[in-house]
């Protein structure tokens, strides 16, 4: 699979701060998470694949175009949706949305059509021709993300989609970004600080804290892997049933009142589980695949990279480097 | 696809060139500036000395027009060189207050409104940006400067015979390279001095007060010092050097036609500097 964004070795620095630090990765799903705390890097790194920003070290690649020499080939095939407001308060919205599908090279008559349907898209329809000053805050989030995806972009960048949307408002930004990637027509990049919206769309996150990459992790395939681990609800006699349970590699461990947990070696299957129940005339009364969360994953990331900072700086401490 | 179809589409039709695009930003300024009745009446009255201009012109080639009303001027009044220079005059102090109506709504909204980023996202450079933003101030003053200058010029010379074109062709050259010069220079005046401030009034102020005060900070050196060398801060006095320079006309406003080419060429690459620090998708904290 060819990837969607290749960094290879992109480092940022503004003035004498490093903002981005020797990133490597290639990235290829179909959406794509961008996680970490404040001031990790994660907007300044979306403005650099935009070509906003200029690399000091290394470079990136989206669909193959480089972000230093193919910087058009790139905006032409990528939509943003900006943190901060960029609305022009005194155009309405389907003016706004059509001058910004124009720009991106849509003759005026597709860009009118486009824009109404985009509008519709994000349920602005209603709305279309008031002035975007007068829009709540939600409404200012659908309309921009109508003029990212007016001109039919193969890339969405999101950067914190769903600040400032209530409820109900979210789950409609999240539904619609998983339409949008289950559509095939589109990559999309989530940068969000809120892990249930990046654990509800993304296949794959990258993690940065400082502006490193801490961790990469591909949830599909840790979702498709920690389906060994399960967690096991079961009435009547459960005597031997660990045991038998052992005996085909698994570890079981009880978790009281007749719940246990399990994990599966490669190549045994789940119907080895209903035997030995069906064979003990015991009733499995519950059944769950657990994984870890996101969240897990998170703090995972933040905890491993904290300790080794501690270890590295231990390391220098006992070489005698580290003394101020 | 109709607007009721609420599902995600890709757009796969024709794009159009790269290099029209920067068209697309004065078709939607146009747009939203003649939403202002004001601007509308003011733009309309710009035109009016245009009209009188030609009447005058037909007057003065007929006169025996002029004498069926009773008046007879004889060779007082000619239609040369001064008369192209006092309606270039007139019309560049028109363009001027135009461009403080009309300059500060182009780029302060967009930087005000953090708007930027959406223009820069696309395929769609700064140089684009400025140059489309630009071209709403070149064909708003174009209109009622050397456009109406050379359509003046034709029917002078339609009137006064084709000989009197061949001697005078330079009048043409004059006012159309006069009036460009004066529309680039307020124009870039008007958008760096919004882009540094990005409040629409404010900038509008500053627009002006950069001719007013450049005037009298000028007039204050020369009187002080008693020099010359103020009237390099009066931008209005050193375009009119060049316009007298451009015309033929032997008026000595203090300063020669290479001071105020340099000058106002120094005042432009300060402008444009400005622009570039300004126009940008997200201003660089450094620290």
């Amino acid at each position: 699979m060819n990837p969607v964004i290749e960094l290879a070795g992109l480092s940022v620095r503004f003035g004498q701060r490093d903002i981005l630090k020797n990133l490597n990765c290639k990235l290829g799903g179909k959406t794509i998470g961008l996680l970490g705390p404040n001031g990790a890097g994660k907007s300044t790194l979306i403005n650099t694949l935009l070509g906003f920003y200029e690399p000091v070290a290394g470079t990136a690649r989206i669909f193959g175009n480089d972000i230093r020499r193919q910087a058009n080939a790139i905006r032409q095939v990528v939509g943003y949706m900006p943190e901060n407001d960029a609305l022009i308060a005194n155009m309405n919205a389907v003016s706004y949305v059509r001058m910004m599908a124009e720009i991106s090279g849509l003759p005026a008559e597709a860009a009118l059509e486009r824009a109404h349907e985009s509008l519709f898209y994000v349920g602005l329809g209603e709305a279309r021709y008031r002035m975007l000053g007068s829009y709540s805050l939600g409404m200012k989030q659908m309309a921009k993300l109508a003029q990212a995806i007016v001109h039919g972009p193969r890339l969405l960048i999101l950067d914190e989609p769903t600040n400032g949307l209530d409820p109900a408002a979210r789950l409609r930004m999240i539904k619609m970004i998983s339409e949008m990637r289950d559509s095939g027509e589109m990559h999309i990049v989530l940068c969000s600080h809120l892990l249930r919206d990046v654990e509800e769309t993304c296949q794959e996150v990258i993690i940065l804290k400082q502006g490193e990459m801490v961790h990469y992790s591909n949830l599909e395939e840790e979702r498709k892997a920690n389906k060994r681990f399960v967690e096991v609800e079961t009435v009547g006699n459960d005597g031997g049933f660990a045991e038998a349970v052992e005996a085909l590699g698994a570890e079981c461990a009880p978790a009281g009142a007749g719940r246990w947990k399990m994990v599966f070696p490669e190549g045994v299957e789940m119907r080895a589980l209903y035997r030995i129940a069906a064979e003990r005339d015991l009733q499995l009364r519950r059944l769950n695949y657990r994984r870890d969360s996101l969240e897990d994953i998170f703090l995972k990331a933040m905890e491993s990279d904290r300790i080794d900072r501690m270890k590295a700086a231990g390391a220098m401490h006992k070489n005698g480097h580290g003394k101020a | 696809m109709a607007v009721y179809k609420k599902s995600y589409k890709g757009f796969s039709g024709a794009l159009t060139p790269a290099w029209s695009r920067f068209l697309v930003l004065p078709r939607y300024s146009f747009a939203r500036l003649f939403q202002s009745k004001f601007l509308f009446i003011f733009y309309a009255l710009c035109f009016f000395p245009v009209v009188g201009g030609a009447g005058f012109i037909y007057a003065v080639n007929n006169l025996g027009f002029l004498q069926s009303f009773g008046i007879n001027i004889g060779d007082a009044v000619k239609i040369n060189n001064n008369y192209f220079l006092a309606f270039l005059q007139f019309q560049g102090a028109l363009c001027y207050l135009l461009t403080a109506l009309v300059g500060p709504s182009l780029v302060a909204p967009d930087l005000a409104n953090g708007a930027l980023p959406l223009y820069f996202c696309r395929p769609f450079n700064r140089v684009e940006y400025v140059g489309g933003k630009m071209s709403v101030l070149f064909i708003l003053l174009s209109a009622i400067t050397w456009i109406p200058g050379v359509l003046l010029f034709l029917i002078q010379s339609s009137l006064a015979g084709w000989t009197w074109m061949a001697d005078h062709w330079w009048i043409a050259t004059g006012l159309v390279l006069g009036s460009v010069a004066w529309i680039l220079i307020l124009s870039l005046i008007a958008l760096a001095c919004s882009a540094w401030v990005r409040w629409r009034i404010a900038a509008g102020a500053l627009v002006l007060g950069v001719f007013f005060l450049g005037s009298a900070f000028g007039s204050a050196i020369n009187g002080v010092l008693k020099t010359e060398f103020g009237t390099r801060f009066d931008l209005a006095r050193l375009m009119a050097v060049i316009w007298g320079d451009l015309l033929r006309s032997d008026t000595d406003l203090g300063a020669s036609a290479w001071d105020a080419w340099s000058t106002l060429l120094a005042v432009s690459i300060l402008c444009v500097w400005l622009l570039d620090k300004k126009i940008r998708a997200y201003e660089v904290v450094k620290g």
